[in-house]
């Protein structure tokens, strides 16, 4: 067992079994009122959605620098570019699924293109929303904000992770997008966890294999990597790589170039996502045989969260095979 | 509230004659581009730069200018033209209007150019981003105010409605939006491709002050104008009835172009045509 990343990173002792479950939106409200606290331009625009987004506990702390617009997405980042450029710093919040989602080409011209500080928070990302169904299961939007230029794409491991980026993304200028999800996910990381935007992370060592992950599945690479060790001698190491854009190229090539091998592991449609990022940069500098963990080209459906992730091919079972897969074209 | 003189109207109908000229001569020179919506607005972009705006072309990121918020960005012939004859940057670069390198994009960009305040084209968002800037005005107790530029056509996109609910709801009585209400889009008369009548009656039942004047008669415009910047408790809207290529007689109200430019013997014609339109404004002492 390789533990020396795990501590140089600080993370808990995520092989205990009682690891504390936080869904990573809370990581977003806490953050927010932490920030809104530092600056007062800090503002939160809520369309309809104030508890499932935790714009709530923000609400309540800062309720000057709250505003309340209805079920109007792209009204939303409208509105966000206008404030951002007086001089504000507007978080926009919404589903994934309607911001980004709705509100794209919004998102394009008065965000990315006309350069204003507007930070969308996607909630409810992922298949993992649950009963809900596909409709409110973002699982392009990774894709179509990462193809933006200027713009930041961060989706965090965990609920603590989420509350450091919500506050770092608000310190620095830029558009931005922070990706989370609804449900509650291991807490893998400590409060003295390093973060940093467009810095991937080394969370476990491993020669054989890389599994680079990003969002609440970097957990499950965690687990599958320990039983891949423990059951077939296979060592992976397993990246955070939590910035989609601007991806940390260095990052995947050193995994690349110690492994022979890469796993993506994400909660979002294989084409087009995080993995494809670490594809193109592989093929341009350092090609390598990589699989691809996701969901394979289909709409998701509803039911328990944990029973659609099996069922989309993203559980730990699923990324061992990934990974056993990965390994044997490497030795071809 | 103070009226026009004569002599004060005189000079802005001259300026409103070289915004069309610059027009014209910007748009041969570009090869592509739309002409009606332009020329019909020339007259209020004339007002606004020349007379109820508060902005000062030295500093265009003054932070307590009047901000000049144009949504239908394919007019934006006219914006250029209005900023270099008052005075933003050289007539000259007009020529470079939708060429390679140029600050004066197909459709305006902010970080390309100062004091084009939106990026824009994509329509029905100008508004919206209006409505950021309006409460941020209101957050910080600044007194600028937001002046609108709306075509008619773009009222058939869901994001301007949102953004009308939104002024409504927070009464930003410091946005004046004016309505370029010329009965054309691409596909010919507004009426027919979508209606959009009863159009005041929309605006009122949204809890907005409505206005309605002729958009081509600058003192007319200018008037209505102050008194819509008097309200208080509410967004004003202005429907400014417009003919479509205003002041070239082979244009008027010929929805065909609305998004072509002159060829040069057109362009000549309209030149002399001009030409002679400033010559009866002089005579008129």
């Amino acid at each position: 067992m390789s533990d020396a990343a795990a501590d140089a990173m600080h993370l808990v002792d995520y092989r205990a079994g009682d690891l504390r479950q936080v869904p990573t939106r809370n990581g977003f409200g806490e953050g927010l009122i932490e920030a809104g606290a530092r600056d007062p331009n800090v503002l939160g625009i809520c369309a309809d959605l104030s508890e499932s987004t935790r714009f709530e506990g923000f609400r309540k702390a800062h309720p000057r620098q709250y505003i309340e617009i209805g079920v109007s997405e792209q009204m939303l980042v409208a509105m966000a570019g206008g404030l951002a450029s007086v001089g504000k710093i507007p978080w926009i919040a919404s589903y994934a699924m309607f911001n980004p989602g709705r509100s794209w080409e919004q998102v394009r011209t008065i965000m990315a293109l006309n350069e204003t500080n507007v930070k969308i928070a996607g909630a409810h990302a992922g298949v993992s929303v649950g009963p809900d169904g596909a409709t409110h299961q973002a699982i392009e939007d990774i894709a179509i904000m990462r193809v933006i230029p200027h713009m930041t794409v961060v989706v965090p491991c965990d609920a603590v992770q989420t509350k450091k980026a919500t506050l770092m993304l608000s310190q620095t200028w830029g558009p931005a997008y922070l990706r989370f999800g609804r449900e509650k996910s291991a807490v893998i990381t400590s409060d003295d966890t390093p973060f940093e935007v467009g810095k991937a992370q080394l969370f476990r060592e491993g020669r054989d294999v890389a599994i680079v992950a990003c969002g609440i599945l970097v957990y499950n690479a965690l687990i599958a990597a320990d039983r891949l060790a423990r059951e077939a001698g296979i060592e992976c190491r397993v990246v955070n790589n939590h910035t989609v854009k601007p991806m940390d190229q260095t990052g995947v090539l050193d995994a690349a170039r110690a492994c022979g091998a890469i796993v993506t592991v994400e909660e979002h449609q294989q084409q087009a996502g995080m993995g494809s990022r670490v594809a193109e940069i592989l093929a341009q500098h350092h090609p390598t045989p990589v699989e691809f963990v996701g969901v394979d080209d289909c709409f998701g459906q509803s039911g328990d969260p944990a029973e659609l992730i099996e069922h989309y091919g993203m559980g730990v079972a699923a990324i061992e095979q990934a990974v056993r897969r990965a390994y044997r074209r490497k030795k071809l | 509230m103070q009226t026009l003189s004569p002599e004060r109207l005189q000079e802005l109908e001259l300026r409103a004659n070289d915004v069309r000229q610059g027009i014209i001569r910007s748009l041969l020179a570009a090869g592509s581009g739309h002409s009606a919506g332009p020329l019909d607005m020339s007259d209020i972009f004339t007002a606004l730069y020349g007379h109820l705006m508060r902005h000062d072309p030295a500093r265009p990121d003054w932070p307590d200018r009047d901000r000049l918020i144009l949504s239908c960005g394919h007019i934006a012939p006219v914006r250029y033209s209005a900023m270099a004859n008052f005075g933003y940057f050289p007539v000259e670069e007009l020529l470079t209007l939708r060429k390679f390198g140029s600050r004066l994009q197909g459709h305006p960009e902010r970080a390309k150019l100062p004091s084009v305040e939106t990026t824009s084209g994509p329509l029905g968002e100008g508004l919206g981003q209006a409505v950021g800037m309006a409460l941020a005005a209101k957050m910080d107790a600044k007194d600028f105010h937001l002046w609108v530029i709306a075509s008619d056509a773009e009222h058939q996109c869901g994001l301007h409605w949102e953004a009308v609910l939104t002024a409504a709801k927070f009464k930003l009585d410091n946005i004046t939006v004016i309505v370029d209400r010329n009965f054309i889009q691409i596909d010919g008369s507004t009426e027919d491709v979508m209606p959009l009548e009863p159009f005041a009656q929309k605006y009122r039942a949204f809890n907005w002050e409505v206005f309605e004047c002729d958009g081509n008669d600058i003192a007319a415009f200018v008037e209505t104008a102050q008194r819509a910047r008097e309200t208080t408790g509410k967004p004003q809207v202005i429907v400014a009835l417009t003919v479509p290529g205003k002041g070239i007689s082979y244009m008027e109200g010929d929805y065909t172009w609305h998004g072509k430019p002159p060829n040069a013997q057109q362009a000549d014609e309209a030149l002399r045509e001009l030409t002679a339109q400033r010559e009866s404004i002089l005579a008129r002492g």
